[in-house]
C-alpha cells in the first residue's frame, strides 16, 4: 500500500503542482491518476519514487517513509514507465530489460534470462532480442519499456502516460495487454493518464486531479460515473455517462430467445422471420433479409451491422449487439464464439432501469 | 600600440590582401559546393560520395596543400593562386555537407505544399527548398570564414604575403607589436566576417526573427 | 618534378638517422599523441560535467569562440613568450605541446558536450528512474550514447594537431613538419612536397584508424549504422561524421 498524507509540492518559482494531496494505493490493484494537463499528475507519480522531493508532506510504502529509504535503492524496487518509452539507444532490445537485474548485481546469464523470459510475457517476440530501440515501432518500443520496468519483479509499477504516443489500435491492445498481465502479477501499479477512458478502462480505483494539484474524487469508476462529486468531475467525465456506466456495472439476468437460424446456402422457409441468423458450424455470420434472397443464401446476402456480446459481456456491449442488429435482437455467443440466443435492447433496459444491475 | 602607429600603411595592405585571400575562395566555394550539395540531396547514392571526399579533402593538412598545389595546377610556388585554390577545396569540403544537409531540412510537408501549388523542379529549389536552407548554409559558411582566415595566415610560410606576414615577422625578429597586431588583426578579421555573414544570412531569412 | 619527388620519398638514405623519415614521423605520432591524450584528459571530463549538470556551458562557448584566434599567431605567441623561461631542449618543444593542446580542446570539449547534451532526455529520466546512481547515469547511459559526437570531437581534434605540429616546426617542433619548413628555407622542392605528401598521408591513416576504432567502440544502436528496418529512414547526417559539430580553424 502507498500512501500519500497531506503531501504538497511547490516548485521553485511557486508553481503548486500538487497541493495538501492525501491518497490511499491498494497493494495489488491499479490506481488510475487522471486530470487534465498540468494538473500535478507526473509531480504526484515522481514523488512516489523520489525523482522529485515533496516540499511538505509524508509518503510511505507499507508504512515506511519513501524519504528514508537510499533513492537509487528505492528505485530498483519500484518499475518506472514514461510516454517515450525512454529505451537505452545504444544498447539492444535484451540489455535494456536485463537493466535493473544488472543494477541489482545479478549475473549476467541469470539477468538475461529473466529478460528473456519478461519479454515474451509482454508480448515481444525472441528474435527482436538483438535489435536496438531504433529499429522497433513505438508499440514495440513501448513493451519494451513495461518490460524493462518488471524484469527485477518489483511489487510497484508505475506508468506515466505509457501508451499516449502510440495510435490508438495499438493502444487498444496495450490497454488490453495491461489487464491481462495484471490478472496474472497482481501488481500494485500506478497509472497516469490524462484520458479519462483510459482510467476508467484500466483503473480499480480512479483518482481525479484539477489543476492547482488538489484531489477532486476518488472512486471505483462505476462509482464514480454514477456519483461525480463536482461539475469539475462530472465536466472532466465527458459525454455519455449514462452509456459508459454500462462498462462498470454487472450484468442482469437477462432472457435469451431463441432464434431460427440459416446455413448458407439454404433456402429460407415460406414463412420465414423478415430476418435470420445465418450461422456455420454454431458461429454466428450475420444476418439475412429473407424477402432479398433469391434461392439459397449465400455470403452476398449478409448483413454484418450488428455487433456480437459474450455471456460474460457487459451491459454496453449486449446493448450495443442489440442496438446494432438489423433484426434489433443481439446475438449473444459463449466463450468459443457459439451462438447461445438473442437478447432484446428493450428487456434490458427495463432490467436496467429497474435497478436490478 | 607604438609599432602599429608606424606601420599602418603596411597593415593595411596587408589586410586588404588577406581579405582577398580568404573572400574570394569563400564565394567560388559557395558557388560550387551548391550544386554538389543538391546533387547529394537528389541522388541517394551522391551523397556517401561526396561527403566522403570532403571529409578525406578536410583531413590534407594546410601548409602540406599550399605546397603541393603548384604540382596539381602547374603553377609557380610563390603564386597566391595556390592559396586561393587550397582555400577554395577547404571551403567546399566544409559546405557540400551544409548544403546537403540544408537542403535536407526542408520540412517534407513544406516541400509537399510547394508542389502541390504547382512548384516544379529548379523554380522549388529557387523559390522554397533554398531560401529555408538559409540558416543552415549561414552557419556552415561562418565556420568557413572564421576558419579560412586562420588558415591563410599560414601562407606567409610559403612566401605569400597577408596578415600572417606580420606574425611570421614579429615572431623573427622578435618584435611583440607586430606579432600582437597580427594575431588582433587576424581576430577582428574573422570576427568582421561572422558579422557580416551573420547579417545577411539573417536579412535573407526575415521570418526567422520573430 | 615528380620524379626527383619520387627519388627523395624512397631513397633509403632519407628514410634512416635522426634525421631520416623514419625518426621524423615516429616524432610527429609521439608529439600527436601526447597532445591529443593531454587535450583529452582535460576536454572529456569538463565536457561530460558540463553536459550532464547544464553548468558552465558558457566554458564551451568560450572555447569555441577562441578558435577566431590565428593558430599561427598562437603558436609564435607561445614560443616567443614562454619559450625563453624554459631551459635546454624543452624550450622547443613545451611552447608547441601548449598551443597544440590549446588546438586541441575545443573540438574535444564541444564534441563531449555536444553529445552529452544531445542525450535523449527520456533515456536519462527513464535511467534515474530505474535506480541508476548519477555517476552510473553519466557511465553507462550519456557516455556511451555522447560517443558518436565525442569520437567525431576527438578525430577533428587529431587531424588539427597533426596540421599544426607541421606548423609547428617552423618554431623548432621535430616531426614531419621539419622537411616542409627545411625544404622551403633551402628552396629543396623535392623535399618540402615529399614532406607534405608524407603529411597528408599520416593524417590519412590518422582518420582512418579512428573511423575504425571508432565501429568498434561506438554501438551500433546510435552510430546511425542500424536503423529502422521498416517505416521512415532517418535523414542522413545523423551519424554526424567529423568536422560538423567540433570544427575549430584548420591549421
Ligand atoms: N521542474 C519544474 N519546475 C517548475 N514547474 C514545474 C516543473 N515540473 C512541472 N512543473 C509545473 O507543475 C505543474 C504540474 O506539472 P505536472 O506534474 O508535470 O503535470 P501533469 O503531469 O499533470 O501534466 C505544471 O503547472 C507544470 O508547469
Ligand atoms: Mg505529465
Amino acid at each position: 500500500m502507498i500512501r500519500f498524507d497531506d503531501v504538497t509540492k511547490e516548485y521553485p518559482g511557486g508553481t503548486v503542482a500538487v497541493n495538501g494531496l492525501s491518497l490511499t494505493i491498494p497493494t495489488g490493484q491499479i490506481t488510475a491518476l487522471v486530470g487534465p494537463s498540468g494538473c500535478g499528475k507526473t509531480t504526484s507519480l515522481r514523488m512516489i519514487n523520489r525523482m522529485i522531493e515533496p516540499t511538505r508532506g509524508l509518503i510511505s510504502i507499507d508504512g515506511k517513509g519513501v524519504a528514508d529509504l537510499d533513492a537509487a535503492t528505492l528505485r530498483r524496487g519500484i518499475g518506472y514507465v514514461i510516454q517515450h518509452a525512454g529505451l537505452f539507444p545504444h544498447r539492444t532490445v535484451l540489455d535494456n530489460v536485463a537493466t535493473v537485474p544488472r543494477l541489482l548485481g545479478w549475473d549476467r546469464a541469470k539477468s538475461r534470462a529473466a529478460a528473456q523470459d519478461w519479454m515474451e510475457r509482454v508480448g515481444l517476440s525472441a528474435d527482436l532480442a538483438d535489435r536496438y530501440p531504433s529499429q522497433l515501432s513505438g508499440g514495440q518500443q513501448q513493451r519494451v519499456g513495461v518490460a524493462r520496468a518488471l524484469a527485477a519483479d518489483p511489487p510497484i509499477l508505475l506508468m506515466d502516460e505509457p501508451f499516449s504516443a502510440v495510435d490508438p489500435v495499438v493502444r487498444q491492445q496495450l490497454q488490453s495487454e495491461l489487464l491481462r498481465l495484471q490478472a496474472e502479477l497482481h501488481k500494485t501499479i500506478v497509472f497516469v493518464t490524462h484520458d479519462i477512458d483510459e482510467a476508467l478502462l484500466l483503473g480499480n480505483q480512479v483518482a481525479v486531479l484539477r489543476v492547482g494539484g488538489i484531489l477532486a474524487q476518488v472512486a471505483r469508476p462505476a462509482d464514480l460515473l454514477a456519483a461525480p462529486a463536482d461539475d469539475f468531475v462530472a465536466d472532466f467525465l465527458g459525454h455519455d455517462r449514462g452509456i459508459r456506466a454500462l462498462s462498470f456495472v454487472g450484468m442482469p439476468r437477462l432472457p435469451l430467445h431463441p432464434e431460427l437460424t440459416l446455413a448458407l446456402g439454404e433456402v429460407p422457409p415460406a414463412d420465414a422471420p423478415d430476418w435470420m441468423l445465418v450461422v456455420e458450424g454454431g458461429h454466428p455470420l450475420g444476418w439475412v433479409r429473407t424477402a432479398g434472397v433469391q434461392g439459397a443464401v449465400d455470403t452476398s446476402d449478409l448483413n454484418r451491422s450488428g455487433t456480437v456480446a459474450s455471456l460474460t459481456a457487459s451491459p454496453r456491449e449486449v446493448l450495443d449487439a442489440a442496438l446494432s442488429s438489423p433484426a434489433r435482437r443481439g446475438v449473444l455467443v459463449d466463450d468459443a464464439g457459439e451462438f447461445v440466443g438473442t437478447v432484446r435492447a428493450s428487456e434490458l433496459a427495463t432490467l436496467l432501469e429497474a435497478g436490478q444491475a | 600600440m607604438g609599432w602599429l602607429s608606424t606601420h599602418g600603411g603596411d597593415v593595411w595592405t596587408l589586410l586588404l590582401q588577406h581579405v582577398w585571400l580568404a573572400a574570394v575562395p569563400l564565394v567560388i566555394g559557395l558557388l560550387v559546393a551548391l550544386p554538389l550539395g543538391w546533387a547529394a540531396r537528389r541522388w541517394r547514392a551522391a551523397y556517401p560520395i561526396l561527403v566522403t571526399t570532403s571529409g578525406l579533402l578536410y583531413t590534407v593538412p594546410s601548409l602540406a596543400l599550399f605546397i603541393l598545389m603548384p604540382l596539381i595546377l602547374g603553377t609557380r610556388i610563390l603564386d597566391p593562386i595556390n592559396v586561393v585554390a587550397a582555400m577554395t577545396v577547404y571551403t567546399v569540403a566544409l559546405l557540400v555537407r551544409s548544403v546537403a544537409d540544408g537542403l535536407g531540412a526542408v520540412p517534407e510537408d513544406v516541400r509537399a505544399a510547394a508542389t502541390a501549388m504547382g512548384y516544379r523542379g529548379f523554380r522549388r529549389l529557387l523559390a522554397v527548398d533554398l531560401p529555408l536552407a538559409v540558416p543552415v548554409l549561414t552557419a556552415g559558411l561562418r565556420v568557413a570564414a572564421v576558419s579560412n582566415v586562420s588558415i591563410v595566415s599560414v601562407a606567409s610560410l610559403i612566401g605569400v604575403a597577408q596578415l600572417g606576414n606580420l606574425l611570421t615577422d614579429g615572431y623573427n625578429r622578435a618584435i611583440n607589436g607586430e606579432l600582437i597586431t597580427g594575431i588582433v588583426a587576424c581576430l577582428l578579421l574573422a570576427l568582421a566576417f561572422d558579422w557580416i555573414i551573420r547579417g545577411i544570412g539573417r536579412a535573407l531569412t526575415p521570418w526567422t526573427r520573430a | 618534378m615528380i620524379p626527383t619527388i619520387w627519388t627523395w620519398l624512397t631513397s633509403a638514405q632519407n628514410w634512416v638517422g635522426s634525421f631520416g623519415i623514419g625518426n621524423r614521423l615516429a616524432q610527429h605520432v609521439g608529439y600527436s599523441l601526447l597532445v591529443v591524450a593531454i587535450a583529452a584528459v582535460i576536454a572529456i571530463p569538463l565536457g561530460l560535467w558540463v553536459g550532464h549538470t547544464g553548468r558552465g556551458r558558457w566554458v564551451v562557448s568560450a572555447t569555441n569562440a577562441a578558435r577566431a584566434v590565428p593558430t599561427l599567431g598562437l603558436l609564435f605567441a607561445l614560443a616567443l613568450w614562454v619559450g625563453p623561461h624554459i631551459p635546454g631542449r624543452a624550450a622547443f618543444v613545451v611552447p608547441s605541446v601548449i598551443a597544440l593542446v590549446l588546438l586541441a580542446i575545443p573540438p574535444i570539449l564541444a564534441g563531449t558536450y555536444a553529445g552529452v547534451e544531445a542525450v535523449d532526455p527520456a533515456a536519462r529520466d527513464a535511467a534515474k528512474g530505474l535506480g541508476m546512481t548519477p555517476r552510473q547515469v553519466l557511465a553507462r547511459v550519456e557516455l556511451p550514447c555522447a560517443l558518436p559526437l565525442l569520437w567525431s570531437g576527438l578525430r577533428s581534434a587529431v587531424l588539427q594537431v597533426i596540421a599544426t605540429a607541421t606548423i609547428a616546426a617552423y618554431i623548432g617542433l621535430g616531426g614531419l613538419g621539419r622537411f616542409l619548413i627545411d625544404g622551403l628555407a633551402q628552396a629543396d622542392y623535392a623535399q618540402t612536397a615529399g614532406g607534405a605528401i608524407l603529411v597528408c598521408l599520416l593524417a590519412l591513416v590518422a582518420d582512418g584508424v579512428l573511423a575504425l576504432v571508432q565501429r568498434v567502440v561506438v554501438s551500433p544502436g546510435v552510430s546511425g549504422r542500424r536503423r529502422r528496418r521498416r517505416g521512415i529512414i532517418l535523414a542522413p547526417g545523423k551519424d554526424m561524421g567529423h568536422g560538423n559539430v567540433a570544427h575549430t580553424t584548420r591549421a
